[in-house]
Protein backbone atom coordinates (compact mmCIF):
# COMPACT_ATOMS: atom_id res chain seq x y z
CA UNK A 1 0.00 0.00 0.00
CA UNK A 2 1.00 3.34 -0.67
CA UNK A 3 2.13 5.76 1.97
CA UNK A 4 -0.26 8.77 2.44
CA UNK A 5 2.71 10.91 3.42
CA UNK A 6 6.75 9.84 3.03
CA UNK A 7 9.82 11.58 2.86
CA UNK A 8 12.84 10.49 1.24
CA UNK A 9 16.18 12.15 2.90
CA UNK A 10 15.06 15.28 3.68
CA UNK A 11 17.20 17.47 5.05
CA UNK A 12 16.76 21.20 6.50
CA UNK A 13 19.45 23.73 7.59
CA UNK A 14 19.08 27.88 8.59
CA UNK A 15 21.39 29.97 7.68
CA UNK A 16 20.96 32.99 9.24
CA UNK A 17 22.65 35.91 7.69
CA UNK A 18 21.86 38.40 10.47
CA UNK A 19 24.22 36.65 12.37
CA UNK A 20 27.00 36.17 10.26
CA UNK A 21 25.90 33.97 7.96
CA UNK A 22 25.77 30.98 10.48
CA UNK A 23 24.81 27.63 9.19
CA UNK A 24 22.46 25.69 11.51
CA UNK A 25 21.26 22.11 10.50
CA UNK A 26 18.71 20.32 12.04
CA UNK A 27 17.38 17.61 10.01
CA UNK A 28 19.06 15.24 7.39
CA UNK A 29 18.40 12.15 6.07
CA UNK A 30 14.78 11.76 7.25
CA UNK A 31 12.97 8.61 5.77
CA UNK A 32 9.26 8.61 7.29
CA UNK A 33 6.32 6.79 5.69
CA UNK A 34 2.63 7.06 7.18
CA UNK A 35 0.05 4.47 5.90
CA UNK A 36 -3.71 5.59 6.32
CA UNK A 37 -5.33 4.87 9.36
CA UNK A 38 -1.76 5.10 11.34
CA UNK A 39 -0.80 7.58 13.68
CA UNK A 40 2.78 8.12 13.89
CA UNK A 41 4.39 10.31 17.23
CA UNK A 42 7.55 11.93 16.76
CA UNK A 43 9.95 11.39 19.22
CA UNK A 44 13.13 13.00 20.13
CA UNK A 45 14.25 15.37 23.05
CA UNK A 46 13.58 18.78 22.61
CA UNK A 47 15.48 20.97 20.24
CA UNK A 48 15.99 17.67 17.77
CA UNK A 49 13.83 18.80 15.09
CA UNK A 50 10.59 17.75 15.81
CA UNK A 51 8.64 21.02 14.63
CA UNK A 52 10.59 21.85 12.42
CA UNK A 53 10.04 18.34 10.92
CA UNK A 54 6.17 19.05 10.86
CA UNK A 55 6.54 22.54 9.88
CA UNK A 56 9.07 20.83 6.47
CA UNK A 57 6.44 18.61 6.27
CA UNK A 58 3.58 21.36 5.65
CA UNK A 59 5.46 23.31 3.34
CA UNK A 60 6.06 26.26 5.81
CA UNK A 61 9.59 25.33 5.75
CA UNK A 62 10.89 24.78 2.50
CA UNK A 63 13.36 21.15 2.42
CA UNK A 64 16.88 21.89 1.81
CA UNK A 65 16.80 18.60 0.63
CA UNK A 66 15.05 15.09 -0.62
CA UNK A 67 11.44 14.97 -1.03
CA UNK A 68 8.74 15.41 0.64
CA UNK A 69 5.52 13.07 -1.18
CA UNK A 70 1.83 13.51 -0.53
CA UNK A 71 -0.20 11.02 -1.56
CA UNK A 72 -2.77 14.48 -3.27
CA UNK A 73 -5.51 13.33 -6.11
CA UNK A 74 -4.99 10.17 -6.48
CA UNK A 75 -0.86 10.61 -7.21
CA UNK A 76 2.38 11.83 -5.44
CA UNK A 77 3.06 15.79 -4.99
CA UNK A 78 6.46 16.34 -4.01
CA UNK A 79 5.60 18.96 -1.59
CA UNK A 80 9.29 19.82 -1.50
CA UNK A 81 9.59 20.76 -4.80
CA UNK A 82 5.73 22.09 -5.33
CA UNK A 83 4.89 25.82 -6.26
CA UNK A 84 3.00 27.62 -4.12
CA UNK A 85 -0.20 27.18 -6.12
CA UNK A 86 0.06 23.67 -5.76
CA UNK A 87 0.97 23.86 -2.23
CA UNK A 88 -2.23 26.17 -1.17
CA UNK A 89 -4.38 23.83 -3.18
CA UNK A 90 -3.16 20.28 -1.03
CA UNK A 91 -3.85 22.35 2.21
CA UNK A 92 -7.28 22.57 1.06
CA UNK A 93 -7.59 19.04 -0.20
CA UNK A 94 -5.44 16.72 1.67
CA UNK A 95 -3.40 18.19 4.29
CA UNK A 96 -4.24 19.81 7.70
CA UNK A 97 -2.10 21.28 10.22
CA UNK A 98 -3.14 21.71 14.24
CA UNK A 99 -0.05 24.35 14.94
CA UNK A 100 0.10 25.50 18.21
CA UNK A 101 -0.64 29.11 17.70
CA UNK A 102 -4.15 30.73 16.69
CA UNK A 103 -3.23 32.88 13.63
CA UNK A 104 -6.56 34.17 12.29
CA UNK A 105 -7.84 38.04 10.87
CA UNK A 106 -8.97 40.01 14.35
CA UNK A 107 -12.55 40.23 14.85
CA UNK A 108 -13.67 37.52 12.79
CA UNK A 109 -16.32 35.71 15.05
CA UNK A 110 -14.90 31.68 16.13
CA UNK A 111 -17.75 29.73 14.58
CA UNK A 112 -16.54 31.46 10.92
CA UNK A 113 -12.83 30.70 12.05
CA UNK A 114 -13.70 27.35 12.09
CA UNK A 115 -15.47 26.88 9.06
CA UNK A 116 -13.53 28.83 7.04
CA UNK A 117 -11.61 25.80 5.52
CA UNK A 118 -15.19 24.17 4.69
CA UNK A 119 -16.12 27.27 2.74
CA UNK A 120 -12.77 27.22 0.90
CA UNK A 121 -13.50 23.71 -0.29
CA UNK A 122 -16.82 24.71 -1.48
CA UNK A 123 -19.29 23.78 1.39
CA UNK A 124 -22.48 25.88 1.66
CA UNK A 125 -22.68 28.15 4.43
CA UNK A 126 -24.89 26.79 6.38
CA UNK A 127 -23.51 23.21 6.39
CA UNK A 128 -20.19 24.79 7.07
CA UNK A 129 -20.94 26.91 9.79
CA UNK A 130 -23.52 23.62 11.34
CA UNK A 131 -20.65 21.25 11.42
CA UNK A 132 -18.35 24.41 13.02
CA UNK A 133 -20.57 24.64 15.86
CA UNK A 134 -21.31 20.74 16.35
CA UNK A 135 -17.14 20.22 16.82
CA UNK A 136 -17.34 23.83 18.90
CA UNK A 137 -19.66 21.64 21.08
CA UNK A 138 -18.30 18.45 21.29
CA UNK A 139 -15.02 20.59 22.28
CA UNK A 140 -16.92 22.23 25.28
CA UNK A 141 -15.81 25.70 23.97
CA UNK A 142 -19.35 27.44 25.42
CA UNK A 143 -22.00 28.38 22.88
CA UNK A 144 -21.17 32.17 24.18
CA UNK A 145 -17.89 32.48 22.70
CA UNK A 146 -18.71 30.99 19.06
CA UNK A 147 -20.05 34.02 18.34
CA UNK A 148 -16.77 35.82 19.67
CA UNK A 149 -13.44 36.62 17.62
CA UNK A 150 -11.27 34.04 19.86
CA UNK A 151 -8.23 36.80 20.89
CA UNK A 152 -9.60 37.36 24.22
CA UNK A 153 -9.56 33.35 24.97
CA UNK A 154 -7.51 31.61 27.62
CA UNK A 155 -4.67 29.71 25.75
CA UNK A 156 -7.07 26.18 26.10
CA UNK A 157 -10.07 27.40 24.40
CA UNK A 158 -7.83 29.35 21.64
CA UNK A 159 -6.10 25.56 20.97
CA UNK A 160 -9.63 23.99 21.16
CA UNK A 161 -10.70 26.62 17.98
CA UNK A 162 -7.52 25.65 16.35
CA UNK A 163 -8.34 21.86 16.88
CA UNK A 164 -11.71 22.52 15.64
CA UNK A 165 -10.67 24.00 12.49
CA UNK A 166 -7.88 21.55 12.25
CA UNK A 167 -10.07 18.60 12.17
CA UNK A 168 -13.35 19.84 10.37
CA UNK A 169 -12.46 19.11 6.82
CA UNK A 170 -11.55 15.47 8.17
CA UNK A 171 -8.14 15.92 5.58
CA UNK A 172 -7.03 12.67 4.92
CA UNK A 173 -2.96 13.75 6.14
CA UNK A 174 -3.39 15.54 9.71
CA UNK A 175 -0.46 17.31 11.68
CA UNK A 176 -0.91 17.61 14.91
CA UNK A 177 1.92 20.01 17.29
CA UNK A 178 0.84 19.26 20.61
CA UNK A 179 -2.80 19.16 20.38
CA UNK A 180 -4.06 18.54 24.01
CA UNK A 181 -0.93 21.08 25.42
CA UNK A 182 -3.26 23.28 27.51
CA UNK A 183 -6.36 20.95 28.05
CA UNK A 184 -8.14 19.52 30.90
CA UNK A 185 -8.10 16.02 31.17
CA UNK A 186 -12.04 15.96 30.10
CA UNK A 187 -10.71 17.71 26.70
CA UNK A 188 -7.30 15.62 26.25
CA UNK A 189 -10.28 12.59 26.00
CA UNK A 190 -12.09 14.84 23.47
CA UNK A 191 -9.30 14.77 21.37
CA UNK A 192 -8.17 11.26 22.11
CA UNK A 193 -11.34 10.37 20.71
CA UNK A 194 -11.17 12.14 17.87
CA UNK A 195 -7.86 11.50 17.02
CA UNK A 196 -9.18 7.66 17.03
CA UNK A 197 -11.95 8.45 14.78
CA UNK A 198 -9.63 9.98 12.11
CA UNK A 199 -7.74 6.82 11.93
CA UNK A 200 -10.55 4.93 11.65
CA UNK A 201 -11.85 7.06 8.48
CA UNK A 202 -8.32 6.41 7.32
CA UNK A 203 -6.26 9.04 7.91
CA UNK A 204 -2.83 9.73 8.36
CA UNK A 205 -1.56 11.25 11.39
CA UNK A 206 1.37 12.02 12.25
CA UNK A 207 1.32 14.19 16.06
CA UNK A 208 3.74 15.54 18.65
CA UNK A 209 2.42 14.31 21.64
CA UNK A 210 4.26 15.58 24.81
CA UNK A 211 1.52 13.66 26.99
CA UNK A 212 2.52 10.41 27.78
CA UNK A 213 -1.26 9.22 28.47
CA UNK A 214 -2.54 11.02 24.87
CA UNK A 215 0.66 9.38 23.22
CA UNK A 216 0.24 5.92 24.15
CA UNK A 217 -3.82 6.30 23.89
CA UNK A 218 -3.79 7.21 20.20
CA UNK A 219 0.17 6.73 18.55
CA UNK A 220 0.87 3.25 16.87
CA UNK A 221 4.49 3.82 16.46
CA UNK A 222 7.30 6.39 17.56
CA UNK A 223 9.76 8.08 15.01
CA UNK A 224 13.09 9.20 16.61
CA UNK A 225 14.01 12.09 15.66
CA UNK A 226 17.45 12.66 16.76
CA UNK A 227 19.45 15.96 17.35
CA UNK A 228 22.34 16.71 14.55
CA UNK A 229 25.50 16.57 16.78
CA UNK A 230 27.92 18.06 13.96
CA UNK A 231 25.82 21.92 14.30
CA UNK A 232 28.02 24.72 13.66
CA UNK B 1 -6.17 25.35 -12.19
CA UNK B 2 -8.17 28.92 -12.37
CA UNK B 3 -7.12 31.66 -15.15
CA UNK B 4 -3.93 33.39 -15.04
CA UNK B 5 -5.22 37.24 -15.17
CA UNK B 6 -2.18 39.58 -15.05
CA UNK B 7 1.25 38.45 -16.37
CA UNK B 8 4.26 40.13 -16.08
CA UNK B 9 7.74 39.55 -17.50
CA UNK B 10 10.98 41.41 -17.26
CA UNK B 11 10.01 44.67 -16.15
CA UNK B 12 12.78 46.85 -16.09
CA UNK B 13 12.69 51.03 -15.48
CA UNK B 14 14.92 53.69 -14.57
CA UNK B 15 14.53 57.15 -13.50
CA UNK B 16 17.85 58.55 -14.85
CA UNK B 17 20.50 56.74 -13.12
CA UNK B 18 18.30 55.03 -10.67
CA UNK B 19 17.01 51.79 -11.37
CA UNK B 20 13.40 51.43 -9.66
CA UNK B 21 12.65 48.22 -10.80
CA UNK B 22 15.38 45.36 -12.42
CA UNK B 23 14.09 42.42 -14.11
CA UNK B 24 10.38 42.28 -12.50
CA UNK B 25 8.25 39.37 -13.15
CA UNK B 26 4.86 38.24 -11.44
CA UNK B 27 1.29 36.72 -12.49
CA UNK B 28 -1.57 36.47 -10.62
CA UNK B 29 -4.35 34.18 -11.05
CA UNK B 30 -8.10 34.46 -10.13
CA UNK B 31 -9.27 34.32 -6.37
CA UNK B 32 -5.52 35.22 -5.57
CA UNK B 33 -4.33 37.58 -2.85
CA UNK B 34 -0.52 38.18 -3.34
CA UNK B 35 1.56 40.94 -1.46
CA UNK B 36 4.44 43.07 -2.39
CA UNK B 37 6.35 43.98 0.30
CA UNK B 38 9.59 45.84 0.78
CA UNK B 39 10.67 48.91 2.53
CA UNK B 40 10.03 52.55 1.24
CA UNK B 41 11.63 53.56 -2.07
CA UNK B 42 11.69 49.36 -2.78
CA UNK B 43 9.90 49.84 -5.93
CA UNK B 44 6.82 48.69 -5.08
CA UNK B 45 4.58 51.80 -5.88
CA UNK B 46 6.55 52.22 -9.09
CA UNK B 47 6.09 48.42 -9.94
CA UNK B 48 1.98 48.54 -8.99
CA UNK B 49 1.98 52.29 -11.67
CA UNK B 50 3.63 49.54 -14.23
CA UNK B 51 1.42 46.70 -14.03
CA UNK B 52 -1.65 48.69 -14.31
CA UNK B 53 0.28 51.03 -16.98
CA UNK B 54 0.37 54.01 -15.84
CA UNK B 55 3.88 53.85 -16.13
CA UNK B 56 5.64 52.25 -19.25
CA UNK B 57 8.32 50.10 -18.54
CA UNK B 58 11.77 50.88 -20.16
CA UNK B 59 11.40 46.99 -20.67
CA UNK B 60 9.45 44.02 -20.05
CA UNK B 61 5.60 43.51 -20.55
CA UNK B 62 2.38 43.70 -18.74
CA UNK B 63 -0.47 41.12 -20.11
CA UNK B 64 -3.80 41.38 -18.96
CA UNK B 65 -5.66 38.03 -20.45
CA UNK B 66 -2.96 37.93 -22.92
CA UNK B 67 -3.14 41.23 -24.20
CA UNK B 68 -0.11 43.60 -23.44
CA UNK B 69 -1.76 46.70 -21.33
CA UNK B 70 0.95 49.02 -22.75
CA UNK B 71 0.23 48.27 -26.30
CA UNK B 72 -3.58 48.71 -25.97
CA UNK B 73 -3.84 52.47 -25.86
CA UNK B 74 -5.18 54.86 -23.70
CA UNK B 75 -8.93 54.41 -24.32
CA UNK B 76 -9.01 50.28 -23.88
CA UNK B 77 -6.79 51.13 -20.48
CA UNK B 78 -9.25 53.18 -19.07
CA UNK B 79 -11.96 51.07 -19.99
CA UNK B 80 -10.15 48.18 -17.99
CA UNK B 81 -9.93 50.38 -15.12
CA UNK B 82 -13.32 51.13 -14.78
CA UNK B 83 -14.65 47.40 -15.60
CA UNK B 84 -12.03 44.93 -14.88
CA UNK B 85 -9.99 46.40 -12.68
CA UNK B 86 -10.27 48.36 -9.41
CA UNK B 87 -7.47 50.72 -8.06
CA UNK B 88 -7.14 51.38 -4.45
CA UNK B 89 -5.00 54.53 -3.56
CA UNK B 90 -2.78 54.70 -0.34
CA UNK B 91 -4.76 58.30 0.22
CA UNK B 92 -8.52 58.08 -0.45
CA UNK B 93 -8.18 61.39 -1.65
CA UNK B 94 -6.80 60.40 -4.56
CA UNK B 95 -9.66 58.15 -5.19
CA UNK B 96 -12.99 59.60 -3.99
CA UNK B 97 -14.65 62.46 -5.71
CA UNK B 98 -14.75 65.12 -2.52
CA UNK B 99 -17.40 66.92 -3.61
CA UNK B 100 -19.78 64.33 -4.66
CA UNK B 101 -21.91 62.41 -1.81
CA UNK B 102 -20.74 59.23 -0.19
CA UNK B 103 -23.26 57.25 -1.84
CA UNK B 104 -23.08 59.20 -5.23
CA UNK B 105 -19.23 58.08 -5.27
CA UNK B 106 -20.19 54.44 -5.07
CA UNK B 107 -23.39 55.02 -7.46
CA UNK B 108 -21.25 56.86 -10.21
CA UNK B 109 -19.05 53.88 -10.33
CA UNK B 110 -21.88 51.57 -11.32
CA UNK B 111 -23.60 54.23 -13.93
CA UNK B 112 -19.80 54.38 -15.68
CA UNK B 113 -20.62 50.52 -16.65
CA UNK B 114 -23.90 51.25 -17.73
CA UNK B 115 -26.42 50.69 -14.92
CA UNK B 116 -29.46 53.27 -14.69
CA UNK B 117 -32.38 52.34 -12.42
CA UNK B 118 -31.99 54.91 -9.42
CA UNK B 119 -33.43 53.01 -7.29
CA UNK B 120 -31.24 49.97 -7.91
CA UNK B 121 -28.27 51.87 -7.44
CA UNK B 122 -28.84 53.12 -4.17
CA UNK B 123 -29.79 49.87 -2.80
CA UNK B 124 -26.13 48.73 -4.15
CA UNK B 125 -24.55 51.84 -2.67
CA UNK B 126 -26.32 51.17 0.20
CA UNK B 127 -25.48 47.43 0.27
CA UNK B 128 -22.02 48.31 -0.12
CA UNK B 129 -21.50 51.12 2.84
CA UNK B 130 -22.65 48.48 4.74
CA UNK B 131 -20.07 45.93 4.08
CA UNK B 132 -17.66 48.46 4.67
CA UNK B 133 -19.29 49.29 7.74
CA UNK B 134 -20.48 53.35 6.96
CA UNK B 135 -23.96 54.10 8.61
CA UNK B 136 -26.52 54.58 6.12
CA UNK B 137 -27.19 57.65 7.65
CA UNK B 138 -24.24 58.92 6.00
CA UNK B 139 -25.21 58.41 2.78
CA UNK B 140 -25.67 61.95 1.21
CA UNK B 141 -22.86 63.51 3.32
CA UNK B 142 -19.93 64.69 1.39
CA UNK B 143 -16.43 62.31 2.00
CA UNK B 144 -15.13 65.66 2.92
CA UNK B 145 -16.61 65.23 6.32
CA UNK B 146 -15.65 61.65 7.04
CA UNK B 147 -12.70 60.47 8.99
CA UNK B 148 -9.54 59.00 7.20
CA UNK B 149 -10.40 55.95 8.21
CA UNK B 150 -14.13 55.84 6.92
CA UNK B 151 -12.54 57.40 3.59
CA UNK B 152 -10.80 54.93 2.96
CA UNK B 153 -13.62 52.25 3.28
CA UNK B 154 -15.35 54.38 1.01
CA UNK B 155 -12.91 54.36 -1.45
CA UNK B 156 -12.89 50.39 -1.27
CA UNK B 157 -16.92 50.53 -1.46
CA UNK B 158 -16.59 52.59 -4.63
CA UNK B 159 -13.54 50.47 -6.24
CA UNK B 160 -15.43 47.01 -5.59
CA UNK B 161 -19.02 47.94 -6.30
CA UNK B 162 -18.62 47.03 -9.84
CA UNK B 163 -17.21 44.00 -8.87
CA UNK B 164 -13.68 44.11 -10.65
CA UNK B 165 -11.95 40.77 -11.59
CA UNK B 166 -8.41 42.56 -9.85
CA UNK B 167 -7.91 44.91 -7.60
CA UNK B 168 -4.28 47.25 -7.35
CA UNK B 169 -4.31 48.24 -3.31
CA UNK B 170 -1.55 50.94 -2.52
CA UNK B 171 -1.19 50.29 1.40
CA UNK B 172 -4.61 50.47 1.67
CA UNK B 173 -4.48 50.04 5.91
CA UNK B 174 -1.54 52.26 6.61
CA UNK B 175 -3.67 55.09 8.12
CA UNK B 176 -6.66 52.80 9.42
CA UNK B 177 -7.78 51.88 13.13
CA UNK B 178 -6.50 48.25 13.89
CA UNK B 179 -10.08 47.15 13.91
CA UNK B 180 -10.69 48.44 10.38
CA UNK B 181 -8.05 47.04 9.09
CA UNK B 182 -9.02 43.89 10.52
CA UNK B 183 -12.68 44.23 9.11
CA UNK B 184 -11.43 45.27 5.75
CA UNK B 185 -8.62 42.26 5.39
CA UNK B 186 -11.52 39.77 6.29
CA UNK B 187 -13.76 41.41 3.55
CA UNK B 188 -11.00 41.54 1.03
CA UNK B 189 -10.32 37.44 1.88
CA UNK B 190 -14.17 36.73 1.69
CA UNK B 191 -14.20 38.53 -1.77
CA UNK B 192 -11.46 36.14 -3.52
CA UNK B 193 -13.05 33.32 -2.25
CA UNK B 194 -16.54 33.91 -3.23
CA UNK B 195 -16.29 36.27 -6.05
CA UNK B 196 -12.51 34.91 -7.09
CA UNK B 197 -11.76 38.55 -6.89
CA UNK B 198 -7.83 38.91 -7.50
CA UNK B 199 -5.80 41.32 -5.30
CA UNK B 200 -2.50 42.94 -5.90
CA UNK B 201 -1.51 44.85 -2.57
CA UNK B 202 1.50 46.50 -1.94
CA UNK B 203 1.88 46.97 1.90
CA UNK B 204 4.69 47.24 4.41
CA UNK B 205 2.44 45.47 7.26
CA UNK B 206 4.03 42.36 7.40
CA UNK B 207 0.95 41.11 9.63
CA UNK B 208 -1.83 42.43 7.33
CA UNK B 209 -0.02 40.08 4.23
CA UNK B 210 0.46 37.41 6.59
CA UNK B 211 -3.17 36.71 7.33
CA UNK B 212 -4.10 38.13 3.60
CA UNK B 213 -1.66 36.87 1.28
CA UNK B 214 -1.31 33.31 -0.37
CA UNK B 215 1.57 34.28 -2.47
CA UNK B 216 4.09 37.31 -1.16
CA UNK B 217 7.13 39.40 -3.14
CA UNK B 218 9.72 41.02 -1.14
CA UNK B 219 11.25 43.70 -3.29
CA UNK B 220 14.74 45.42 -2.48
CA UNK B 221 16.17 48.01 -3.91
CA UNK B 222 13.82 47.30 -7.47
CA UNK B 223 13.89 44.09 -7.59
CA UNK B 224 12.03 41.03 -6.36
CA UNK B 225 14.78 39.39 -4.14
CA UNK B 226 12.07 36.11 -2.56
CA UNK B 227 8.66 35.14 -3.72
CA UNK B 228 6.62 32.20 -2.53
CA UNK B 229 4.12 31.00 -0.13
CA UNK B 230 3.17 33.74 2.85
CA UNK B 231 3.99 31.60 5.63
CA UNK B 232 7.08 29.83 4.19
CA UNK B 233 8.86 33.18 2.84
CA UNK B 234 7.73 35.19 6.50
CA UNK B 235 8.82 32.21 8.79
CA UNK B 236 11.91 30.33 6.62
CA UNK B 237 13.31 33.53 5.06
CA UNK B 238 16.11 32.77 2.54
CA UNK B 239 17.85 36.34 1.92
CA UNK B 240 19.20 38.14 3.70
CA UNK B 241 16.98 41.28 3.34
CA UNK B 242 14.03 39.37 3.81
CA UNK B 243 15.26 38.01 7.39
CA UNK B 244 16.13 41.57 8.15
CA UNK B 245 12.39 42.74 7.27
CA UNK B 246 11.19 39.37 9.22
CA UNK B 247 12.72 40.12 12.57
CA UNK B 248 12.28 43.89 12.56
CA UNK B 249 8.16 43.14 13.05
CA UNK B 250 6.69 42.40 16.02
CA UNK B 251 4.85 38.98 16.48
CA UNK B 252 4.08 39.30 12.62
Amino acid sequence: MTPLLRTEGLAKAFTLHLQGGAHIPVLAGVDLAVHAGECVALSGPSGAGKSTLMRCLYGNYGAGAGRILLRHRGRDLDLAAADPRTVIEARRETIGYVSQFLRVIPRVATRVIVAEPLLARGMGREEALSRATALLRRLNLPERLHGLPPATFSGGEQQRVNLARGFAPGYPVLLLDEPTASLDAANRAVVIAMIREAKAAGAAIIGIFHDAEVREAVADRLFDVLPRQDAA
Amino acid sequence: MSTTLLEAQGLTLRFGAIPALLDVSLDIAEGEVVAIVGESGSGKTTLLRVLSGLLHPDAGSVRWLGEDVHAMGEAARRRLMRTAWGFVHQNPRDGLRLDVSAGGNVGERLMAVGARHYGRIRAEALAWLAKVEIDAARIDDLPRTFSGGMQQRLQIARTLVTRPRLVFMDEPTGGLDVSVQARLLDLIRSLARELGLAVLIVTHDIAAARLLADRILVMWRGRVVEQGLTDRVLDDPQHPYTQLLVSSVLAA
